[in-house]
């Protein structure tokens, strides 16, 4: 699905990453522990996460993340989102908790990583 | 080339400081994708290690047109028992670095994951030598 469907999906924000909104997205990855995505060798992932600091960037840059959705509304800080445009990575927020988020989105076909 | 990058123990505002910069190198240098994934996911578990769990270090990259050698080097306090350390798992993070999103216990097995050849060298009250080695294999990340 695309990014843009996946924001209609869970009702988000786009805080950064707006131009990427038709990019396609093929999976989904769901987790607060920044070392489990870092085992993750798929490309073209999701990352749905409720860890809100400077990690959650990093880990996505990393692992070649490009979109993260923060759940339970944990709006990321300046830093972050500064950081996350320096690597193209687009990042949206919503209100729905991670559980909520990740359902809605396998409904709509967004396949799991494992 | 060789590049060190000096780690800053606690510093967690700035991990992954490094890894970031030597990915771009590695981009710049055309190395391939895949090689570049493998790389720098072992080498940011090796310098968020050193900056949660040491007193600091260096972290050394040889980027040769073959393969690469990533060495992390820090001033202790080491690591007892690498051979527990390395199950996955196993963890003695402290809290505020199991808020930070880390603390699995996963990052030497997904260390080992990722490397071709990998030599720990710690012990109580010692310092720990990572070595990892890396032949690119070439292909898409
Ligand atoms: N450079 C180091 N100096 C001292 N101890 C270390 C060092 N690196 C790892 N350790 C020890 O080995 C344990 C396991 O490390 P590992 O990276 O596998 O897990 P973690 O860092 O605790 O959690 P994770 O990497 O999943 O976030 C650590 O909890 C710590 O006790
Ligand atoms: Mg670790």
């Amino acid at each position: 699905m695309t990014l843009r469907e996946i924001v209609e999906t869970v009702n988000a924000t786009v805080l950064c990453g707006e131009e990427n909104l038709d990019r396609e997205v093929e999976s989904g990855f769901a987790s607060d522990l920044m070392s489990d995505v870092l085992t993750l060798l798929t490309d073209n992932i999701l990352l749905i996460t409720g860890l809100s600091n400077n990690q959650a960037i990093r880990t996505a840059e990393m692992s070649d993340i490009q979109q993260i959705l923060f759940v339970r509304n944990k709006v990321p800080t300046k830093t972050m989102l500064d950081l996350a445009r320096s690597q193209q990575i687009s990042v949206l927020v919503t209100s729905y908790s991670m559980f909520k988020s990740s359902g809605l989105l396998f409904a709509k076909g967004l396949k799991p990583v494992y | 080339m060789r590049l060190t990058y000096v780690v800053t123990p606690g510093d967690f505002a700035n991990a992954g400081k490094i890894s970031s910069s030597v990915k771009s190198l590695l981009k710049q240098l055309n190395i391939p994708p895949g090689d570049i994934k493998r790389i720098i996911v072992a080498l940011y578990e090796a310098e968020v290690n050193m900056v949660a769990h040491s007193y600091g270090g260096e972290i050394t990259c040889d980027i040769e047109a073959e393969q690469a050698l990533v060495e992390a080097l820090d001033v202790g306090p080491g690591i007892p028992d690498v051979g527990l350390a390395m199950t996955e798992g196993w963890s003695t993070a402290t809290s505020e670095i199991r808020e930070l999103g880390f603390g699995a216990g996963m990052g030497l097995p997904n260390i080992k994951k990722h490397t071709d050849e990998l030599e720990i060298v710690s012990g109580k009250d010692s310092p720990t030598k990572i070595s990892m080695k890396f032949y690119y294999r070439g292909g898409p990340s």
